[in-house]
């Protein structure tokens, strides 16, 4: 399992890197979806896996699970969940704006300088 | 009477839903609302910087569940003043956002306002790491409302990069947070203090990672290089009093790393030895050097005094990785001094834009008010630039008289000194071709706009005075500081409060 996990972590990280190096915004919102989900799982797999154990102290019972990464994790999806939809709603006020979705400066400051 | 330092994260917190739900239509009762809270956030804050003077630690339980477990806020010499700092420069962003009538130009301006105060107030008295991060995601979204304000293509794409920018370091917080979590099994900053120095050292893989991976969070927010890519065109594209509120929140980061990193990871601790002179100093010295070409090469103002921020910002940084107890307080010293200066030239960089076509570093007509702006524009500029006589000197030659001990001396002394001479270089071409050359322009048309509003010119002569002020009294200001500094290079005193402060659960049992 400790493989399984680790490398849904990789493979997430990865891929939302990948996209986030992209020149438009689309991509880059996916990859930094991508990269919370991998930092949810990881957040979760913080407080070590185990299967089938309780996370709430009870009579009889020995192996608990750490219930603090699942509250953290909880916490950090509603999180990113509401920046995404955040960052959704200014690029596509960006790109309905200007017609454009690349995310780095225009580079037409420079030229008018010149002229 | 703990319970006032939640107060500085209430106040807020309850009057920003009052402004959306009670007064949505009613710009004036938002005004009045907000300069209110604000005033009584300055009295709050000056309580407790008081209270706090006197090398006190205060703690507040939040539900009085007892520290390790409980989410804890405390307030130290160095929260409280950040603290402070923080009312003072929101009553000045909100008096001069009224005068100059920015709030009316979109909506929920003062709920957003308060709603960013609340998050900065929160990261500042926090004394748990998650709860850092959640009060950091506050602050950002609503700065994200707030940056892009008012509304306009190039503001909207300047705000995707920011946002962007600030996505990726809050996931980059969590996966620090997360290691630093399966490593200790804690995220109380006190608790950890202990912990930290427990782990053994053949097995600090995971700490040493959590570390970098945290003070890179911290440096994007404070823009070191060379993660500040986002903050030319971000406060360039601001409004100009949301960039001067934004001025605090770069300090947000340099706070964070002088918390954590006397506290968690001090330059004793084996784990992390090094990463302060060997990584930090060095890019805290570019970013100084970079601003101030920066601030030489910028062609429009507002990009020219945000790389002064970047450059402020290295100064500040160069003087906490330094780490010795008259480096950081030096620091702290210089952030003040830092903080009013950026907030001045923003906000004056904004009175340039009422009565100009572009801030283009070209001889335009003169602005409607020549005269005071410019008057204000050389006051702040000599400030940041730290001439004498005013507060950046001062703050600039504590910095160099702390490194005076340091192997890397040399160093910081050419790199502070020459970025300096061109950072006059800039300010001084600015103020010249902005105000002086104007004068030569003849105009057949009376010049457009309206001079600045009363209130505006107030504000912004306030955060004048305020430097002033920091200059006359340097004396008990740095004594204060080196107060702060003395008690974080003595942490027991805060862990000890900490975690020994009796609440709920409170015979510690061991977790994990």
């Amino acid at each position: 399992m400790e493989l399984l996990v680790a490398s849904a972590i990789g493979a997430m990280t990865a891929g939302g890197i990948y996209l986030m190096l992209r020149l438009r915004t689309f991509p880059v919102i996916l990859g930094i979806a991508m990269l919370t989900y991998a930092v949810n799982v990881f957040l979760f797999a913080s407080g070590r896996l185990t299967v089938g154990s309780a996370p709430v102290l009870r009579e009889g019972v020995t192996n608990y699970a750490d219930p603090l990464p699942q509250a953290l994790a909880l916490t950090a999806i509603v999180i990113s969940f509401g920046m995404t939809a955040v960052v959704v709603m200014i690029a596509l006020g960006s790109y309905l704006g200007s017609n454009d979705d690349h995310v780095n400066d225009p580079a037409e400051p420079d030229a008018e300088d010149r002229t | 009477m703990t319970h006032w330092i939640i107060l500085p994260v209430m106040l807020p917190a309850m009057v920003a839903p009052f402004i959306i739900l009670a007064a949505r239509y009613h710009m004036s009762i938002q005004r009045v609302t907000t300069v209110a809270s604000m005033i009584a956030l300055i009295a709050l804050a000056a309580g407790l910087a008081w209270q706090a003077s006197d090398g006190t630690v205060t703690v507040y339980r939040l539900g009085d569940w007892a520290a390790p477990f409980g989410i804890v806020l405390v307030a130290d010499k160095l929260s409280t003043m950040m603290v402070l700092l923080t009312a003072i420069l929101g009553l000045i962003v909100s008096l001069y956002a009224i005068g100059s009538r920015w709030d009316e130009q979109g909506r929920h301006f003062h709920a957003l306002l308060q709603f960013q105060i609340m998050g900065i107030m929160g990261a500042f008295l926090t004394g748990d790491l998650f709860n850092l991060f959640v009060f950091f995601e506050i602050l950002l979204i609503a700065s994200y409302g707030l940056m892009i304000h008012s509304g306009g293509n190039k503001r909207l794409r300047a705000g995707v990069q920011y946002v962007l920018f600030n996505l990726l370091g809050s996931t980059l917080f969590l996966f620090a947070l997360a290691a630093i979590y399966a490593e200790t099994g804690t995220l109380n900053m006190a608790d950890l203090a202990e912990r930290a120095q427990m782990v053994s050292a053949d097995e600090t893989v995971g700490l040493r990672i959590a570390a970098v991976l945290l003070i890179l969070v911290f440096a994007v927010k404070a823009a070191v290089v060379p993660l500040h890519f986002w903050l030319p065109s971000s406060y360039a594209q601001a409004p100009g009093p949301v960039a001067a509120l934004f001025a605090i929140m770069t300090k947000v980061g340099a706070y964070a790393i002088i918390r954590v990193y006397t506290m968690i990871f001090p330059p004793e601790l084996e784990a992390t030895a090094g990463l302060h002179t060997d990584w930090l100093l060095p890019a805290a010295l570019i970013s100084l050097a970079l601003g101030m070409v920066g601030v030489l090469a910028a062609k429009t103002l507002d990009r020219l005094v945000a790389f002064s921020v970047i450059g402020s910002m290295g100064m500040v940084m160069t003087a906490v990785a330094l780490f010795s107890e008259e480096a950081i307080a030096a620091a702290l010293y210089y952030i003040i001094h830092s903080t009013l200066a950026a907030a001045a030239l923003f906000l004056i960089t904004d009175m340039i834009r009422q009565g100009r076509a572009d801030l283009r570093l070209t001889a335009q007509a003169p602005v409607p008010g020549h005269l005071l702006i410019a008057g204000l524009f050389m006051t702040s500029a000599i400030a940041m630039a730290g001439l004498p006589p005013l507060s950046g000197f001062v703050g600039k030659l504590l910095i160099l008289d702390a490194s005076y001990a340091s192997p890397l001396m040399p160093w910081v002394w050419s790199v502070i000194l020459i970025s300096s001479l061109i950072g006059i270089v800039g300010f001084a071409r600015a103020g010249s071709t902005l105000f002086w050359k104007a004068r030569s322009i003849e105009t057949e048309t009376a010049p457009e706009g309206t001079p600045p509003s009363a209130l505006s010119a107030i504000a912004v002569g306030g955060l004048i005075a305020l430097l002033i002020a920091h200059t006359v009294f340097a004396g008990p200001a740095y004594r204060y500081t080196a107060g702060a500094a003395a008690q974080l290079f003595a942490p027991e005193a805060y862990i000890d409060t900490v975690l020994n402060t009796p609440g709920k659960l409170s015979p510690k049992t061991e977790e994990n």
